[in-house]
């Protein structure tokens, strides 16, 4: 099957070599220089597909197809008339012929030769590296082969390397079940991108996650069973480590044989040398880029964004083109990985190697977080390195090189630890490299918003290209393209989202008005055109389920959340009147008024803790939080507590949590009011009402303020006259001191300032807006509340005060409903065809002789199904 | 005690490999949320009715946290196509491909799912 070109060679020829990341993009960049018209072009693909998205390999085990992963849209190649030839690698150039050689024996004759053929995983020459049950990562195939060895014969796996891959390397095989160990020569994690304080930051993260790791200790020998498959690997310790496979990711080695045997000249650590424009320095009509090339700075770049960069490069060179010559002159080895889970950024000079430079560090152990900067002796910030916590990371790449406008510190302390605002993408230089993927800067992001009108970050995407590699820029970019709008004044849909164009207030106005009580009603009416009929989202049903349920007696709606229609609007919490925790259980909260108890429900809430084998815990709020329910539970620990008296205490609801209160007057000298009574009768009054946002109160006996007021919603503390209220104060992650609505007032004047001010927030704030944010937020602010439920200035105080009347009359405890209604019950279950089997992925461990969730079993997903249903109900 | 669950005489049945799998009766799924299947291989489906009538059937784990909890996900339409938000923390799925709609690289299983009498 051998062909030749024809010798009247109408078009000049370009042969690329390796169709992987860097080719494709390769072919792209001709393709949009017009080269491809002007061209033949021929792809000699060792693979037996086309080029898909290497760097995403992983995603595999987390559902991706093989065909997701594909970067190459088969219309791209017929539409620009590129030949691929797909499972045929080529295997001689004779360069003076000017003609390549593949497998097959397909002989092309080229004007111009482009080796992309990347890198092959460095295999140390350890005896037994190539039996049965050894792999490598590095292509799909081998993904293919890895995880149906794991899936047929293997319990243990071991990855030698801890680097980048390794590590991804050992995520996959945890993610197949396996007993995953990681050996790693050097002492720590990720030798290379993170330092000793990030290294031990990643270990300990790691090992949490049930992976155990061996650093310091490479790996001599693969010890082989009688059928010649591995059971096991000798470590330079001498200590042996049983494993049924072994996966090899110690490093790459570019893939320069090709280029060797025709006589081309490569690098003393392999790499085929190449010029500035990515022409190889033996021969002009040869190009090398990506992971195969050893740039003109003398660097191999083992990360794709430089790949791209240079692909650029050639295309331009090839072209000849006068405004499109490029250069590759090296470039930035910035990462940021989610590997297992754990967020790790590396970027410019990372290891501190510049002369003078010093050190910014921030760790914590707890957390597993490690924040390195380093800075120049002028202050320039250099580099840095980010373990746990890498949400600065693009805002601190893109400020590389530059004096950032404030302290460096500030800018590695979590928020809350005295840092002021964080520092926003709007500081950054309109010259700042906000993708470096792509190498677009700050300034084409505000570009593409304010001269091609992108009004969105998928539109900013598509029209620079930003975001659309690694993915770690495209916080910023939201940031970037927000701020933009603003700043141009365009009009912002302030629609509550996808599925309604009115605000929260207008859809509380409109089903007030036309007591609207069903959800799909108010959206076939009142939706956008493209919504209606739909099913709505996840940010509108919660909300008008909360509107309903907060107006219910005054619009004739059912009060109780879980009735009829408005079960499937509720959030999982409300839907199962309870908090989801990481592992699928759920949190019990019972109400306990003004965190005053009685020593016999103390003891009905250690028993029911007992019997079930909660995890116990006094909170924030003066209350008892029970954890590690399973769903098909909760109707059996809240009949116990229905029948010891207890409600619901809402620890799941956007609704009143707690009243907190100090112990006033009664007991405490200083005391001038009774602040228990108080707080008791206002957790009452006011228990059950949905809201924009939870809702939090607080009752001190006098100005020393032991509860707290100050920093609640609505906060009392009591003088020698009544009462003063406080308003709009929040604890949190952005905290604020309240507000004094109104001074000395009595029992009855609170209680009625109270129920105003709550119905008029809820009736006019956004969704998920706590009292602090709609105070600064709405026109006129702490006054013009205070106009309206103190001096009625808008007339509405009699309809407020009746709406929370209705409330206040119709409360029912939800979980005493629950518990009275089969149907409602029945829902209580993990599995609808399986009601007796608890889900298997909810475990637990002991810790400090209570219990916490088993994580690892997470990671795992599935447990054999025999053990699990067994004795169930099956149909 | 009063009612019981209502019944439908409709049963929900999953596709696994060449057999359909009785899940349960029809009348057991809320229109616009979802239930959880034990499946025989102790793998875990989630199951969801939408307001139309139509059912879909995804994997009930949550790629992002390791929890088998999608199946109590809040349900949706998103340019015209149904989703599930995960309650944890809140990628959406798309319920007839899997695809996670909030990061591309991350797709569920589906399943073929029908209503048997
Ligand atoms: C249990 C508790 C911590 C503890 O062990 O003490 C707790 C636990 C949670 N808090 Fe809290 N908060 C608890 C007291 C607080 C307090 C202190 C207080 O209430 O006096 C605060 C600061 C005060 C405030 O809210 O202004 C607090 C500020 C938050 C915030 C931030 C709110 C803000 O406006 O910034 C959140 C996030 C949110 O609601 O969006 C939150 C959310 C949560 C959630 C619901 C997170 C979640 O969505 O899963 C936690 C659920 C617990 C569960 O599943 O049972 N929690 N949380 C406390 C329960 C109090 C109670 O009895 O109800
Ligand atoms: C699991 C994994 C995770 C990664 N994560 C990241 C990351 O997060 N960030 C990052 O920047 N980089 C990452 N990388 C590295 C990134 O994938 C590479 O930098 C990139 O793929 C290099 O592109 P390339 O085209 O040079 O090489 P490749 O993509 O390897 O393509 C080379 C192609 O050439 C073919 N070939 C070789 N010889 C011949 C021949 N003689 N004839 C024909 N074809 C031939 C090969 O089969 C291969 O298909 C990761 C790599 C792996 C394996
Ligand atoms: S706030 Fe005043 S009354 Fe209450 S406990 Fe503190 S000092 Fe005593
Ligand atoms: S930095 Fe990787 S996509 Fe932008």
């Amino acid at each position: 099957m051998s062909t030749t070109a024809s010798p009247a060679r109408p078009r000049p020829t370009i042969v690329l070599v390796g169709h992987g990341m860097v080719g494709q993009r390769f072919l792209e960049a001709l393709a949009e220089r017009g080269l491809t018209a002007t061209h033949r072009v021929v792809v000699l693909c060792e693979e037996p597909r086309p080029a898909y998205d290497r760097v995403q390999l992983t995603s595999y085990f987390s559902g991706r197809t093989p065909e997701d992963l594909s970067m190459t849209d088969p219309g791209f190649l017929t539409e620009h008339g590129i030949e691929l030839h797909l499972g045929d690698p080529a295997e001689a150039v004779d360069r003076a012929a000017r003609t390549v050689t593949a497998r097959s024996g397909l002989t092309v004759a080229y004007d111009t030769l482009v080796l992309a053929t990347g890198s092959s995983p460095f295999v140390p020459p350890v005896p037994g590296r190539d039996a049965e049950g050894c792999f490598v990562y590095r292509t799909i195939e081998d993904l293919l082969a890895i995880e149906e060895y794991a899936r047929s014969r293997a319990t243990t796996g071991a990855v030698v390397g801890g680097g980048l891959l390794g590590l991804e390397a050992a995520g996959a095989l945890k993610g197949l079940g396996l007993d995953t160990h990681i050996v790693e020569f050097a002492p720590r994690l990720m030798p290379v991108q993170v330092d000793e304080g990030g290294g031990a930051a990643l270990l300990r993260t790691v090992e949490g996650m049930g992976l155990t790791v061996h650093t310091g200790t490479g790996t001599q020998e693969v010890v082989t069973g009688a059928d010649g498959a591995v059971t096991g690997m000798r470590l330079s310790d001498g200590s042996e480590l049983p494993t049924d496979m072994v996966v090899f990711s110690a490093g790459v080695r570019p893939r320069d044989q090709l280029a060797r045997d025709c006589g081309l000249t490569v690098g003393e650590r392999g790499g085929i040398a190449v010029d500035e424009q990515c022409r190889t320095v033996s021969d002009p009509h040869v190009f090398a880029v990506g992971e195969c090339a050893l740039a003109a700075d003398g660097r191999v770049y083992g990360l794709v964004a430089p790949g791209y960069e240079m692909a650029e490069t050639a295309a331009a060179a090839i072209a000849a083109d006068e405004d499109g010559r490029k250069s590759f002159t090296g470039a930035d080895l910035s990462t940021k990985l989610k590997l297992l889970g754990v967020d790790v950024a590396s970027f410019g000079d990372a290891h501190g190697t510049t002369d003078g430079c010093l050190d910014v560090v921030y760790a914590d152990s707890r957390s597993g977080t490690y924040k390195k900067l380093v800075v120049g002796r002028g202050g320039e910030l250099l580099g840095g390195i980010l373990v746990g916590d890498a949400e600065a990371y693009g805002t601190l790449r893109a400020l590389t090189g530059s004096v950032p406008p404030i302290a460096p510190e500030q800018l590695v302390l979590p928020a809350g630890a005295g840092a002021p605002a964080q520092l926003g993408p709007s500081a950054l230089p309109d010259e700042a490299v906000v993708c470096s993927c792509h190498n677009v800067t700050k300034g084409t992001v505000r570009g593409a918003v304010t001269e091609h009108k992108c009004t969105t970050v998928p539109e900013v995407k598509k029209c620079t290209r930003a975001g659309t590699g690694c993915g770690s820029c495209v916080k910023v970019l939201g940031q970037l393209v927000t701020a933009e709008l603003e700043a141009s004044g365009v009009e912002v849909d302030k629609g509550l989202c996808g599925c309604f164009p009115q605000t929260r207030e207008e859809l509380y106005e409109i089903v007030l008005a036309l007591r609207i009580t069903s959800y799909r009603q108010l959206l076939d009416r009142y939706g956008r055109e493209a919504a209606r009929g739909g099913d709505g989202c996840e940010v509108c049903k919660p909300t008008v389920g909360s509107i309903i349920a907060s107006l219910a007696p005054t619009i004739g709606a059912d009060g109780y959340v879980l009735q009829g229609e408005q079960a499937a609007l509720q959030d999982t919490n409300d839907h199962f009147l309870a908090n989801l925790q990481k592992n699928g259980s759920y949190s019990v909260v019972p109400r306990i008024p003004g965190g005053e108890i009685t020593p016999e429900k103390l003891i009905v809430i250690g028993e029911v803790a007992r019997d079930f084998g909660l995890y116990t815990k006094i909170t924030g709020g003066q209350r008892i939080d029970l954890f590690g329910a399973r769903v098909e539970q909760l109707p059996l620990i809240w009949t116990r507590l229905v029948d010891a008296g207890f409600e619901s205490g809402h620890a799941y609801g956007k609704s009143l949590r707690t009243v907190k209160s100090c112990v006033g007057r009664t007991w405490c000298r200083y005391g001038v009011q009774d602040s228990v009574r108080m707080a008791i009768d206002l957790e009452l009054r006011y228990r059950g009402l949905r809201s924009p946002h939870k809702l939090k109160s607080a009752v001190s006996g006098c100005a020393r303020e032991c509860a707290e007021a100050q920093s609640k919603d609505f906060g009392i503390i009591a003088t020698a006259n009544g009462w003063n209220l406080y308003v709009g104060g929040n604890g949190g992650a952005t905290p604020r001191h309240a507000d004094l609505l109104a001074q000395d007032l009595s029992d009855a004047e609170l209680v009625r300032l109270i129920d105003r001010f709550l119905m008029f927030y809820i009736r006019t704030a956004d969704r998920l807006e706590r009292t602090s944010v709609w105070l600064e937020r709405i026109p006129g602010g702490l006054d013009h509340v205070r106009d309206v439920v103190v001096h009625d200035s808008l007339g509405i105080c009699e309809e407020l005060e009746s709406l929370m009347a209705a409330h206040v009359a119709h409360y029912r405890d939800e979980w005493a409903t629950t518990i009275e209604d089969p149907e409602k019950l029945a829902r209580f279950v993990s599995f609808v065809n399986a009601p007796d089997t608890p889900d298997p992925v909810v475990g637990f461990v002991p810790e400090r002789d209570q219990i916490k969730p088993d994580l690892p079993l997470l990671a795992i997903g599935t447990r054999p199904a025999d053990t699990v249903l067994e004795g169930s109900a099956q149909r | 005690m009063t009612l019981a669950p209502e019944t439908t005489d409709l049963m929900v049945q999953l596709r696994l490999a060449d057999d359909w799998f009785t899940v349960c009766d029809l009348g057991r799924l809320l229109p616009g949320r979802g239930v959880a299947a034990l499946l025989p291989d102790g793998r875990q489906a989630a199951l969801f009715l939408d307001r139309a009538g139509r059912l879909y059937a995804i994997d009930n784990r949550d790629p992002f946290s390791g929890a088998a909890v999608l199946s109590r996900g809040l349900t949706g339409t998103h340019q015209g196509r149904p989703f599930v938000a995960s309650p944890l923390l809140k990628q959406r799925f798309d319920l007839s491909s899997g695809q996670c709609l909030d990061d591309e690289s991350v797709r569920v299983a589906t399943y073929e799912v029908r209503t048997a009498a």
